[in-house]
């Protein structure tokens, strides 16, 4: 029990071993900086996979651990996303204004450069003036510190109505999909202020990085991402390891008994649901822009219960699980879904994979329930016994 | 003797269905009292009142020696204040090891920040040996909980009691399911608790109950039926119509 995280957790090291070899290995086969063997696309889908891979973890952390089948960490993400989003447009849009203004006779005020942004970003929903919610978007580093205050927000006070009213279970779960629904709807009106169903683009171009290709770019992503991941694997194995990662699993076995050993429950699943929000706000602020643009829809309830599919099908209760559940499905689903997955011709009738992935999913994700109900990281237990054996 | 707790004309409906009527309740600092009655009686009902989990409609719930009130109190504030229970199901956690078990329920700051930076000291690893041994699992420190027989399970639950340092141990049926060796070191056990805590012990077995040779209160319908030394009460006619039937 003493010794570092890393002595602790043989996960730990090798993880990091793994992600550091992985992060080598896509710089020397890249566009920018290797042999340009990887497309600069497929680089984001692997940088963004990470991103995803962090989320996961976050779930794992709230559901695998503590027991909170939270099926609205999504929304924490695309939180993340938006608020970093606003940023990157304002700033970008403003850049744009300026180069087209700069030709004019008398030199615009910079009052007129506002408010021709403002008007630039928000003539797609008719509207001319900066929403209240963009008051942060000239900051840089107010924007870094709303991607991790507004989902932590969110999730603490949603979290604190929640867990103070002792809902739990799939009660729990159901009002978690409401708030997503909810978050998703908001987003989707014109008049709220993030431009409703058009969401925010062109989030890949990074001002003051103009000059800077998307072949670099792409990877200093996915350096970004591998970090962000790497970091929150030894701060949740950390936590998981000691005494309070006995009381969350506590908690999730057996709520009642750890009430009555004298600990606040609610505040330990306030505590960690809020964590994992942040964390996975985190995750979204990296996702998006490499993905280039978010919308509504990336809220929508269903994303979060892939989130939770993910997690069960690499394992729950287990870090490494639910990392290894979300590269390998969200992986094959960008395969599937993405065209390049080659028709299956039946003769009868063709397998087109852009439609059927979701029922090739839904079959994985029974045959793991029913054959491997400690998802594919229970599999590592089985090679790593008859290892030893 | 001073009083520890103090229930006093508690009562609680569930659906309308009285499960405890009236009741009023003692015990001192040092004292072993064993509660029984028929099923249904109120015996898990009342270790619910003390602790927490259901509000009484009427009544008091004092404790120590300022008489605080349990009844706005939280389960876990409950607990801090010094009193724990097992429950009638043995309830450990069966994913842990025995030694976790014990090391997340040893009497240390509560809170999720304490908990992160908690290390365990030498005093932790001294207290967990000295209740390991006192429970009879020395040797099952690694073992993991849900792996322990029947009888193993409900000592660790007592054991977890016992590391929180608690001034009352509320004890539900901590024989059941036990065989009769099992029995015999649990009755050494309470007894040598009772010592230095105060314990209520709920028991069906009436062999059990006499082993333990302590002060008896008979729960029947909600309510105290009688009350005295174990022959004193079986004496009682009316303890006699409920336990053999009318
Ligand atoms: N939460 C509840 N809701 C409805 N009825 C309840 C509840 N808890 C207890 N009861 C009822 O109250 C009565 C007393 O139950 P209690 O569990 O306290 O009895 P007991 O003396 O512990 O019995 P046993 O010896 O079987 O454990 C029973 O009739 C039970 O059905
Ligand atoms: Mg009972």
């Amino acid at each position: 029990m003493s010794g570092t995280i890393f002595t602790r957790n043989r996960s730990v090291s090798i993880f990091i071993t793994v992600l550091t070899l992985l992060a080598i290995a896509v710089t020397a086969l890249s566009e920018g900086y290797g042999t340009g063997a990887l497309s600069v696309s497929f680089t984001k889908v692997l940088g963004m996979t990470l991103c995803l891979c962090l989320a996961a973890l976050a779930m794992d952390l709230v559901w695998g651990y503590c027991g909170i089948l939270s099926l609205g960490h999504f929304a924490f993400f695309g939180l993340g996303g938006y608020m970093i989003g606003m940023w990157l447009m304002t700033a970008r849009t403003e850049q744009v204004v300026r180069a087209n203004l700069s030709e004019a006779v008398i030199p615009p005020t910079e009052g007129e450069i506002t408010a021709a942004t403002a008007s630039q970003i928000f003539s797609v929903v008719g509207a001319t003036d900066w929403p209240w919610m963009w008051a942060a978007s000239d900051s840089l580093i107010l924007s870094l510190v709303l991607v991790v205050a507004v989902p932590g927000l969110l999730a603490l006070v949603f979290g604190w109505l929640a867990f103070r009213s002792r809902v739990t279970g799939v009660y729990l779960s159901i009002l978690t999909q409401a708030m997503t629904l909810a978050l998703s709807l908001y987003l989707f009106q014109n008049d709220t202020g993030l431009r409703g169903n058009n969401g925010l683009s062109g989030l890949q171009n990074i001002p003051g990085l103009e000059t800077v290709g998307q072949d670099r770019i792409s990877i200093w992503f996915f350096w970004g991402s591998a970090l962000a991941l790497g970091l929150a694997y030894i701060g949740a194995a950390w936590m998981v390891s000691g005494k309070f990662g006995n009381i969350i699993r506590g908690i999730r076995d057996d709520e009642q008994r750890v009430r009555f050993l004298g600990y606040r429950v609610e505040i330990y699943k306030l505590f960690v649901f809020t964590f994992t929000g942040c964390l996975c706000g985190i995750a979204g602020a990296l996702y998006y822009p490499q993905a280039g643009i978010i919308n509504p829809d990336e809220i929508a309830p269903i994303a979060s219960i892939y989130l939770a599919v993910w997690v069960a099908i690499g394992g729950r209760g287990r870090l490494y699980g639910a990392v290894i559940g979300a590269a390998a499905v969200s992986l094959l689903s960008t395969y599937f879904t993405g065209g390049r997955a080659p028709n299956l011709d039946l003769g009868l009738f063709t397998i087109d994979w852009v439609d059927w992935w979701p029922v090739l999913l839904g079959l994985g994700f029974v045959l793991v329930t029913l054959f491997a109900p400690k998802g594919l990281g229970g599999l590592v237990d089985l090679i790593i016994r008859k290892d030893r054996a | 003797m001073s009083t520890l707790l103090e229930v006093q004309g508690i009562s609680v409906s569930f659906d309308g269905f009285r499960a405890i009527n009236n009741l009023s309740f003692a015990i001192g600092a040092r004292e072993m009292r064993a509660v029984i009655g028929p099923n249904g009686a109120g015996k898990t009902t009342f270790m619910d009142i003390v602790t927490g989990k259901t509000r009484p409609d009427a009544g008091t719930v004092r404790w120590g020696e300022l008489g605080v009130s349990l009844l706005s109190m939280s389960e876990a504030e409950i607990a801090q204040a010094g009193i724990g229970r097992k429950f009638q199901r043995p309830t450990v956690f069966e994913d842990q090891s025995v030694w976790d078990n014990l090391r997340l329920s040893l009497k240390k700051p509560r809170g999720p920040i304490a908990a992160l930076f908690d290390r365990v000291s030498d005093a932790d690893r001294a207290r967990i040996a000295e209740i390991a041994a006192e429970i009879g699992l020395s040797d099952a420190l690694d073992r993991m909980a849900g792996i322990l027989s029947h009888g193993q399970k409900q000592w660790l639950e007592i054991g977890m009691l016992l590391v929180q340092d608690p001034r009352l141990l509320l004890v539900d049926e901590p024989a059941a399911g036990m065989t009769s060796d099992e029995r015999a070191h649990t009755t050494a056990l309470l007894k040598r608790l009772a010592e230095h805590h105060a314990v209520v012990v709920v028991e069906h077995d009436m062999d059990f109950v006499r082993r333990l040779g302590c002060r008896v209160t008979v729960l029947h319908e909600g309510s105290v039926l009688a009350e005295g030394s174990l022959d004193h009460v079986m004496a009682d006619q009316r303890v006699i119509d409920v336990y053999l039937g009318r």
